[in-house]
């Protein structure tokens, strides 16, 4: 079934869809009909498709060959992992003022597994549990923004996905409580997994949603996620995004945003660290009035690889979108930026803008930006554009000339070129913590970070940027 | 304070100062005027570390040390500060940051504490009133979107705040406004002191009406040509610079 012989990784292709053989009886004796049904239909189409490679144009700038083949450890099931809950999370979370969800390895550490319900109704759960436990919210929602992909990383996922997290926030209700969602991996082996979440804003909800994605080892892991997200009307989702791994570490994410009339999504990735991360956001505007605006930042260095692959899709009429990506590019890194915004024919009043601007630090390191606009109707507010530059020479004098060091005044003009992002951020203990942690990457002092991104929180001699403006 | 002997600067190949000499002492004030192109601003550039400029010949000693061997903010703490005649827009720096970064760096050389952020705000607001700044402007990006002549306060507030030993103004007047001028003015000789030292650059005489120079010196074709007392400021105004011309051809 091959589709040519110079498939990539076609052993590890193969090692999964025995996987596949091997635990179908397991799903089956666990899982209703509708998901089997959908992983027999992934499987088939994981078959066919493989891990997708440089012949696609969406994967033309990022090759996942040399990530893909190396020895991952496939069988792992997380389930068989103990996890010692107390030697990951020592520090103090509430940083962010969050209700904290942590996921070891892609399975729920103990205290945290099993349903949550709030006083609202909100309810959080691992995907395990929850897709027993509400069938009626998995059949109206799960795989449903997926339906049409032809892509082998997402076939996969819904073939094999095992653990995930699920949140549900009813009609109507403001979840007061921001929620945190950690991912960590740290395992001696070489782990691959299948991550699937779904979260579902009912009418007029509202929720501030953060993943992170950590590492602690160096060990090489591969992780492949997919996430659903449907926004109903009127519904408001802030999510962030906060990506701090190893740099032996391989995340794909994969996020679907289904906008219903008037729902507003406010998505914001930064990336501070990785081997290679690649983060695909798909926006399908569906109501009028709806809104999306898809923001990042990234910083890379030494020989990471960054990926963001945007797509808003504009359905209807009068709805509006934004794409905002900043990052600075150091040693031999590599950036790809690429949005695209498609204005379907009958979403007339589209208003879409999208825009990256990059800092190249070295003429080694590499920045691909490719912002693209695709548009079928003729009343529309449209605009696109990229930069790649450097830092300001003239600016860099004139900082010096007051005094301060070369150091010193690239990090002015770096944070200064960052804040745009970080300002967007609207939970205040967040963007000033995020502030920090993106001082402290470009300083490069984040990267001997032991634990999680959140830790690495102290008061910093440095430089000052604690005054109080409104005093003056 | 500072000695500056037969100095030759190129950017690019192409000399721009051949053979200029000049001494300033503390307490002194210099005006340096002449027509475009002479070589005044890359004087100003070279003083201060800009490294577009090559020094090809020539040495020049500040406060007993060689200047060229310093780097750009170790001038600056060693007290050498350029008033730009362009001051660049650095969107995304605040005017306090970019001020506490700056005092605190040169406090650390000079061996001094950091303010504490109180002692710093309190500092700030008092360098402000000395050169009339309206408040509102250190909220902002430094420089952006600041009009001519607010850029122009702004080079005298850094100056205020950061109290040079030398301060070099490199046509701080272009530009301004009768009233601005005036303020500008007014905010240089206040920073004036005993121990400090001006080379003010400019191509009107008005601003010596404010800044009353001890020197007057022209330059031409990369060196310093003339150099008289303050009358020889208004002679210039009055006459323009063909006299001084014609003077260097009999020669």
């Amino acid at each position: 079934m091959s589709k040519n012989n110079t498939e990539i990784a076609p052993q590890l292709k193969e090692d999964l869809l025995h996987q596949f053989e091997a635990t179908i009886d397991s799903f089956e004796a666990e899982e209703s009909p509708f998901f089997v049904e959908k992983r027999k239909k992934a499987y088939e189409e994981f078959k066919l498709l493989g891990f997708p490679d440089n012949t696609l144009e969406s994967w033309r700038k990022t090759n996942l060959k040399p990530f893909l083949e190396r020895a991952y450890d496939i069988e792992y099931l997380p389930a068989k992992t103990t996890s010692p809950k107390e030697s990951i999370f020592q520090c103090d979370i509430n940083q962010f003022d969050t209700d904290l969800y942590t996921m070891l390895n892609g399975e729920w550490v103990e205290g945290a597994n099993g349903v949550t319900t709030y006083d609202n109704g909100t309810i959080v759960a691992n995907l395990s549990i929850a897709k027993l436990a509400f069938p009626e919210l998995f059949e109206a929602h799960f795989g449903e923004c997926v339906i049409n992909e032809r892509n082998g990383l997402i076939a996969l996922n819904s073939a094999l996905y095992q653990e995930g997290y699920f949140i549900y926030v009813p009609d109507n209700v403001e979840h007061n409580t921001n929620l945190q969602m950690v991912n960590i991996i740290n395992s001696e082996q070489s782990i691959f997994t299948n991550t699937r979440n779904l979260v579902i804003l009912g009418k007029n909800a509202k929720l501030k949603l953060v993943h992170c994605d950590d590492s602690i080892n160096n060990n090489s892991s591969f992780i492949n996620n997919v996430t659903e997200i449907c926004l109903q009307e009127g519904a408001d989702l802030d999510l962030y995004k906060l990506q701090n791994k190893d740099d032996e570490a391989i995340v794909m994410t994969s996020t679907f945003i289904r906008q219903a009339k008037d729902s507003n999504l406010s998505s914001n990735t930064i990336v501070l660290n990785g081997g290679l991360i690649r983060n695909d956001t798909h926006v399908s505007l569906n109501g009028r009035g709806a809104n999306a605006d898809v923001m990042g930042l990234y910083l890379v260095d030494r020989k990471q690889i960054v990926d963001n692959h945007v797509y808003i899709s504009h359905n209807v009429s009068n709805c509006s979108s934004k794409q905002v990506f900043k990052g600075i590019v150091d040693d031999q890194a590599h950036s790809i930026f690429n949005g695209h915004t498609m204005v379907k024919q009958d979403a007339q009043q589209t208003i879409a803008f999208q825009t990256n601007n990059n800092i190249q630090l070295t003429s080694k390191s590499k920045i691909d930006t490719h912002p693209f606009l695709e548009i079928y109707a003729d009343d529309v507010k449209c605009s696109h554009g990229a930069t790649v530059g450097q830092l300001d020479m003239e600016a860099m004098f004139y900082l010096m000339q007051r005094g301060i060091c070369e150091r010193n005044a690239r990090m002015l003009l770096m944070s200064a070129f960052v804040r745009q992002i970080i300002n967007e951020i609207a939970l205040p203990t967040m963007r000033a913590s995020v502030d920090e942690l993106v001082q402290k990457r470009l300083k490069g002092e984040l990267s001997a970070c032991e634990q999680c991104s959140i830790q690495c929180i102290d008061p910093d001699k440095l430089i000052h940027f604690d005054i109080d403006i409104s005093k003056i | 304070m500072l000695k500056i002997k037969d100095l030759h600067v190129s950017v690019q190949g192409k000399e721009i100062i051949n053979g200029l000499s000049l001494e300033v002492n503390k307490g002194e004030v210099h005006a340096i005027m002449g027509p475009n192109g002479t070589g005044k601003s890359t004087l100003a550039s070279v003083i201060a570390g800009n490294e577009s400029y090559e020094v090809t010949q020539g040495e020049i000693s500040y406060n007993g040390k060689n200047l060229l061997e310093l780097s750009i903010e170790d001038r600056a703490r060693e007290g050498i500060f350029l008033g730009f005649q362009y001051p660049v827009e650095i969107p995304g720096v605040s005017m306090t940051n970019f001020m506490r970064t700056a005092l605190d760096e040169i406090r650390e050389y000079r061996g001094q504490e950091p303010l504490s952020a109180a002692a710093f705000l309190k500092y700030m607001k008092e360098k402000k009133a000395l050169v009339e700044m309206n408040a509102k402007l250190n909220n902002r990006s430094v420089n952006e979107g600041f009009s001519g002549g607010e850029k122009k306060k702004n080079e005298i507030f850094q100056m205020a705040m950061l109290e040079p030993k030398l301060a070099i103004l490199d046509e701080t007047d272009s530009g301004l406004d009768i009233d601005a001028l005036r303020i500008v003015a007014n905010g240089v000789t206040k920073l004036k002191s005993p121990e400090n030292a001006t080379i003010v650059i400019t191509h009107y005489q008005r601003l010596l009406d404010y800044i009353v120079p001890d020197f007057v010196h022209v330059m031409y074709d990369g060196k310093i040509v003339k150099t008289g007392d303050k009358s020889l400021a208004l002679k210039l105004e009055e006459k323009g610079y063909d006299w001084i011309k014609e003077e260097l051809k009999a020669k």
